[in-house]
């Protein structure tokens, strides 16, 4: 045999990858830097598919990049900003410990400083993808958008984040592409649909953060500052997309602009603007006046088959959709100040109804408490003092649960101080053998239209079925004499048994051989048999999946069993107070 | 440098000092820079610097104090003598060799010039003289010889030796000649290499004077007025302030720009070119998104998402990773209850540590249908008959089973128990016929497969007994004892392995005609299908493991010369003259003709159990205690054509049929599986193999299920023997 001897680890996958120290020497940047490069370029470590002939025989825990990523990180012109930095860092610490002042402010003024756009465009080539990875940014900027201006973060980064957020919240107003949200513990979840993309974030409680001390604040500033880059130019080309403004202008400011004594007595000149804009309760001004003719008609094609009836759906789809987004349309609503006002206004205004707050809660309250068109009131507290005729005093949870049932519902529930129904998250789709709460079947009639009469009428029955317990109960008596004769009679005939001789002629008994039963067994005997026959790693397969199946099954039945406890609970606990009160 | 209003304050203190200096010793000079140098006490830097200029500039002849004698005059002139003992040292380096310099007028120190013969070659390596005769010239051009030197080693060792001040005496490299140490030198050098001053009397931890003290003075060091120029305008700062303010005219500088810290947006997408995107793209991994919400996370979620009691328990004590939930379903009233959630920030922190340090793989999900895994059988259904229900249980044994047999016609069954009794039944109305009390467990039954002739062998302890059940044919037992009784024994006795006797009296009564006593326990007993020959097991080690016996002749043969490990169990083939052995871990097949090892079959198995042969005699099964049952084709290969794990315990035993297709496996569990092991003609076509029935009816007692299996000859029917001791039948 000839050749020269073949090294190990010199082909193949062992050299695709690059492990994560030999990457940052051959980028020749401290670890920070690394990081914060991979964070921006978003470079993210592969798990080689044969760690161990990547990690050339050994297999110690390592992390691995693609050589082919680190490769195209060494052109990077970023990385050129970052050694100006750490230079500008030296120079200006040098200049602090000589106490030199003006050596200070010149280098302060000549900060370098670096853009992210070529990144945005490199990551993501078209906007859609752009739209695709907006559920972090947004989450992300909506967090740093609550956080306090001093200390965590540069200050201008939190106002950054607040101004692109309210941005986006206009846009989502302005295209009304809110679909669904969701009051989940940890904070309020939202889902848009723009331009055909599920967008979800979430925004937490408005309270003060508890910042927790292991966390490290550098990272996250490093994916804020790629967020808001993002967000800034998706925002700009979303309002370009509907003809708006960018920077956002307020439809009609010049009359808010007559009658500035309101703004003076909220706010500073330079900051009344922003904090219009995020009230929320004002539309943007369009670049171009928007013209209903304008609205093209979809051309109908002929279509045969199967797919008549997909074009059936998504039409019918499309026109709940539409008739989702016109929900609120009509309605005036009026936030009492116990009340989010921004998630709620957001809300009603997503879905075209009108909305106002107390005067003192906010700037750009459209109307007072006493207006007699306000048509609800939002309302959080447990009573109220004085009530006014013809407006529906309601618990937030209304707007929320309308929202995901695509309809007003029934008011009758949310009244204050009732106890509310279950909140029901709208991000769940039941599968066939999945657990489905009671709650959301009703909810699934009434969309479909049934008679929400249906319930009193099962609220009756309820009351019947109570008698019914009571009767039971001197039947279940009844039974249970018979069963005490019947086993007193087999005791009788096995003392007798035990005289006699064990040879004993009884009649037969006949046995009706039920054919549907008795097929299928033989079918699942069939199936027990074949199982026996598969193969060792086929066998593990079926068993793994059949495992997951059966778990699913436990956890459905679980559930069910849990909540028909409860109910029970909750029946025999009814009944007490109604006998007390009775008594 | 130190300011010089400083040193000038200090000369001012000073100079008393200085003065009686001056007029004590002459040989200083009085330029500024030496007075300077006198101020070396105060701990300036700059002082050394000046005496090195000082030194250099004076002449040879001046370069007499260091640095250390310079100050001693400098602080005490009263000291001289010292002073010039110090000089005396650096002296010594020159060629005037003043041995007996002591106690000189400070004079004196001028005329030594004049005085004596000085070597002129001045500061050179004085190798360079190394192979002359003269070490240089003295002042008037005249060669300076070297003193004689003609010591050896023995002159050097005598000297020192002899010579008390050898340890002084150091040779002067500019003239040659040996010097000797005086006693302030040698203390001298001493203190020098000991790193302390030379000078005895120099203290060099004096109390600090601070000249430069923090606090400001309110009078000036000097009187001195200010001068001129700090009262008249710099002309050059005119001309440099005047070409600003020319520059800022003309527009050439501007004020800074204040930086826009604001960033702007643009369309960034305008161009979406779909060809600019990078291949990179391709291979690019998208991070999952979150998973979102479920009912458990709501505020207000359905009372049967709520953890009870106990759950709550068990999620608090599971590790993070592992909780399903990763927040504890929580029911608040209503919306003003809610409160901030505390691992809000926590959460958005781990998903940017996820996306930016988690390494990401592509993983292909299977996604098959359950149901597409279950390979294609034919029907049951199809494949009948075999035995489907339980028909007849045989009761009576007190104990377990352990071995069955059947009679070539098909009528009678008997079966060995641990109780030490052979039972005889009719098979159709599961009747006792005869029970055939013994002394032990019966370790193994077999009835002689020639229909010619009824007889049973029967293993009990370290006996076969040949035994007569005299049931069926009247005619044909009565052949059988008259062919027994028909033995003429050979002329000559062999000797054999194992003793023949024949039994007598009440034993023959029962039925007994012949014992074979081996001198072992045996293990297992089986015919040979034409009814003549039996082979027996022992249970023993060594090479007579397997006996082969023949019945007509009563003569016993140990075929083996050598034990190949422990025999499990034995067998004849069906058609063919070859013997199977089952050892623990293989079956070997050897040819009774040839007497040779025909075929070694690898069973794979951990510890074999049975095995059963094909009635075609082509295909061997093997059942083994680690509930495997292996499918040989003899003709495919020594490996397994398929191994079943069927059962779930061990295998205790395994059997073919005689004419259907079937083979069944009885094993630990209770079960019977019966399957259908279909052999082709066809040499191309493999067996096919579908199990068919799975019977259960015996009742596990003591770890122990189904110990014996056995299919009726002509009928699909199977006996089978357990733990529970009954035979049953499945018809």
């Amino acid at each position: 045999m000839g050749g020269l001897e073949k090294k190990k680890y010199e082909r193949g996958s062992a050299t695709n990858y690059i492990t994560r120290n030999k990457a940052r020497k051959k980028l020749q940047l401290s670890l920070a830097d690394f990081r914060r490069l991979c964070i921006l370029k978003g470079i993210y470590p592969h798990e080689p598919k044969h760690k161990k002939k990547v990690n050339k025989g050994s297999t110690a825990a390592r992390t691995f990049y693609l050589l082919k990523d680190i490769k195209f990180l060494l052109h990077e012109p970023i990385i050129n900003k970052f050694r100006e930095y750490k230079v500008f860092v030296r120079k200006l610490r040098k200049a602090y410990g000589k106490s030199e002042w003006n050596t200070v402010e010149r280098l302060k003024d000549n900060k370098p400083s670096y853009k992210l756009d070529h990144i945005i465009k490199e990551r993501y080539p078209t906007f859609i993808d752009a739209l695709r990875d907006l559920d972090d940014a947004l989450s992300m900027c909506f967090l740093f958008a609550t956080f306090p201006r001093t200390g965590k973060c540069h200050v201008q980064t939190i106002q950054l984040c607040r101004r692109l957020t309210v941005e986006f919240l206009n846009y989502v107003i302005a295209s009304r592409s809110l679909r669904k949200v969701f009051l989940s513990i940890k904070g309020i979840y939202y889902q848009a649909e723009v331009l055909g993309q599920p967008i979800t974030w979430i925004t937490p409680y408005a309270f003060a953060h508890d910042h927790p001390t292991d966390v490290d604040y550098r990272v996250m500033a490093t994916f804020t500052e790629f967020y808001t880059t993002l967000l800034g130019f998706v925002n700009f080309r979303l309002y370009q997309s509907l003809n708006l403004h960018y920077p956002p202008k307020i439809e009609g400011q010049a009359v808010a602009e007559q009658k500035p004594e309101e703004g003076e007595a909220y706010a500073m000149d330079s900051e009344s603007y922003m904090e219009k804009l995020s009230a929320l309760s004002a539309s943007l001004a369009r670049v171009v006046a928007p013209n209903p003719e304008d609205e093209v008609q979809v051309d109908e094609f002929p279509v045969d088959g199967e797919s008549a009836e997909q074009e059936a759906a998504r039409k019918k789809e499309q026109e709940a959709v539409e008739k989702q987004k016109k929900l609120f349309e009509g309605l005036r609503f009026f936030l009492n100040r116990e009340v989010p006002r921004e998630p709620i206004a957001f809300i009603i205004r997503c879905f075209g109804g009108e909305v106002s707050w107390d005067k003192s809660m906010c700037i750009s309250a459209t109307y007072d408490v006493r207006n007699p068109t306000i048509t609800h009131q939002i309302v959080d507290r447990p009573s109220l003092g004085k009530q006014v005729i013809g407006r529906y005093y309601l618990q937030p949870q209304w707007v929320f649960d309308s929202v995901n049932a695509k309809m007003c519902l029934p008011v009758a529930d949310y009244f204050p101080g009732v106890l509310l129904p279950p909140h029901l998250s709208p991000f769940v789709s039941e599968k066939d053998g999945d657990y489905i709460p009671p709650e959301k079947l009703k909810l699934l009639a009434l969309q479909k239209g049934e008679n929400p009469a249906e319930e009193s009428r099962e609220e009756a029955e309820e009351d019947s079925d109570e008698d019914d317990d009571d009767n039971e109960g001197s039947e279940g008596e009844e039974h249970s004499e018979k069963e005490d004769e019947w086993k007193l009679k087999k005791l009788e005939e096995q003392r007798s048994q035990g005289k006699k001789l064990p040879v004993k002629v009884s009649a037969g008994i006949v046995r009706l051989e039920d054919k549907q039963q008795a097929a299928q067994e033989e079918q699942s005997e069939e199936k027990r048999l074949a199982i026996m026959m598969m193969k060792k790693r086929e066998k593990y397969l079926y068993q793994k999946i059949m495992f997951g199946k059966k778990r699913k099954v436990r956890e459905a039945t679980r559930l069910a069993e849990k909540r028909k406890a409860h109910d029970a609970a909750m029946k025999s606990e009814k009944k007490k107070t109604k006998k007390v009160r009775r008594e | 440098m130190e300011p010089a209003g400083g040193s000038r304050r200090l000369s001012i203190l000073s100079t008393q000092v200085l003065e009686e200096q001056a007029q004590e010793s002459d040989d200083l000079t009085d330029s500024e820079e030496s007075v300077y140098s006198g101020l070396e006490d105060s701990g300036s830097d700059s002082s050394t610097e000046e005496e090195a200029e000082d030194q250099d500039s004076n002449d040879e002849g001046k370069r007499k104090g260091n640095s250390l004698s310079k100050k001693a005059q400098a602080r005490m002139a009263s000291q001289k003598k010292e002073q010039v003992q110090c000089q005396s040292l650096e002296t010594d380096s020159k060629p005037s060799a003043q041995q007996e310099l002591p106690l000189k007028g400070e004079y004196e120190e001028d005329s030594s010039d004049e005085e004596d013969v000085r070597n002129t070659v001045g500061n050179i390596p004085m190798e360079w003289y190394q192979d002359y005769p003269h070490i240089g010239y003295d002042l008037d051009g005249k060669r300076i010889y070297k003193p004689v030197r003609t010591k050896d080693e023995l002159d050097k060792f005598l000297d020192k030796m002899e010579n008390p001040d050898y340890w002084r005496t150091v040779q002067d490299k500019q003239t040659g000649a040996d010097l000797r140490l005086t006693d302030e030198q040698v203390e001298l050098a001493q203190r020098l290499q000991k790193g302390q001053f030379g000078d005895v009397h120099v203290n060099p931890y004096e109390p600090a004077i601070d000249f430069f003290s923090s606090q400001v003075m309110i009078h000036p060091v000097t009187n001195r007025p200010a001068d001129k120029r700090s009262f008249i305008p710099s002309l050059l700062e005119k001309e440099k302030v005047s070409k600003l303010v020319h520059a800022i005219k003309m527009g050439w500088i501007k004020p800074r720009k204040p930086k826009e810290d604001t960033p702007t947006y643009y369309d960034l997408w305008a161009q979406e070119d779909p060809n600019s995107i990078l291949g990179r793209h391709k291979m690019h991994v998208p991070a999952p998104k979150l998973r979102l919400p479920g009912h458990e996370e709501s505020y207000n979620p359905p009372p049967e998402y709520l953890l009870s009691e106990e759950e709550k328990l068990a999620w608090e004590q599971q590790e993070a990773a592992e909780r399903k939930l990763n927040v504890l379903p929580q029911q608040h009233r209503c919306l003003r209850a809610v409160p901030a959630y505390a691992r809000f920030i926590h959460e958005r922190f781990e998903r940017c540590l996820d996306l930016y340090l988690c390494p990401r793989q592509r993983k292909m999900r299977v996604n098959v249908d359950p149901e597409d895994l279950i390979p294609k059988l034919p029907k049951p259904r199809d494949l009948q008959p075999f035995p489907t229900t339980q028909a007849l249980v045989y009761r009576g044994h007190t104990s377990l089973v352990r071995c069955l047999s059947i009679s070539p016609s098909g009528q009678w069954l008997v079966s060995g128990s641990d109780d030490g009794t052979v039972r005889f039944w009719e098979v159709s109305s599961a009747r006792c016929m005869k029970t055939l009390p013994v002394e032990g467990v019966v370790k193994s039954v077999a009835w002689n497969p020639n229909p010619a002739v009824c007889l049973v062998a029967v293993a009990v302890e370290q006996s076969v007994l040949l035994v007569n059940p005299c049931l069926g044919d009247k005619l044909l037992y009565a052949a059988t004892d008259q062919l027994i009784e028909g033995y003429v024994p050979p002329e000559e006795e062999r000797l054999q392995p194992v003793t023949w006797a024949v039994a007598a009296g009440a034993e023959h009564g029962r039925g007994v005609r012949l014992i074979i006593q081996h001198g072992k326990p045996v293990k297992q007993v089986t015919w040979h299908p034409r009814g003549d020959y039996l082979a027996s097991v022992l249970a023993a080690d060594g090479h007579t493991q397997v006996l082969i016996h023949q019945a007509s002749k009563r003569w016993s043969q140990s075929p083996f010369r050598r034990s190949k490990g422990q025999v499990q169990c034995v067998l004849f083939h069906p058609l063919r003259p070859f013997f199977f052995v089952a050892t623990q871990r293989c079956v070997r097949l050897y040819n009774l003709l040839k007497q040779e090892l025909a075929k070694k079959l690898l069973t794979n198995c951990k510890w074999v159990s049975s095995m059963a042969v094909h009635p075609a005699g082509d295909n061997l099964i093997c059942g083994s205690y680690d509930s495997k049952l292996a499918w040989f084709d003899l003709d495919l290969s020594t490996k397994p054509y398929r191994v079943l794990r069927h059962h779930k315990k061990a295998l205790r035993s395994v059997a073919f049929h005689r004419h259907y297709p079937l083979f069944a496996s009885g094993s630990d569990d209770g079960s019977v599986i019966v399957c259908h092991g279909m052999v082709y003609n066809d040499l191309l076509q493999n067996p096919l193999i579908v199990p068919v029935k799975v019977l259960k009816g015996h009742a596990p007692a003591r770890d122990l299920g189904v110990l014996d299996v056995l299919f009726h000859p002509t009928q699909p029917w199977l006996f089978s023997s357990g733990a529970d001791a009954s035979i049953r039948l499945f018809a």
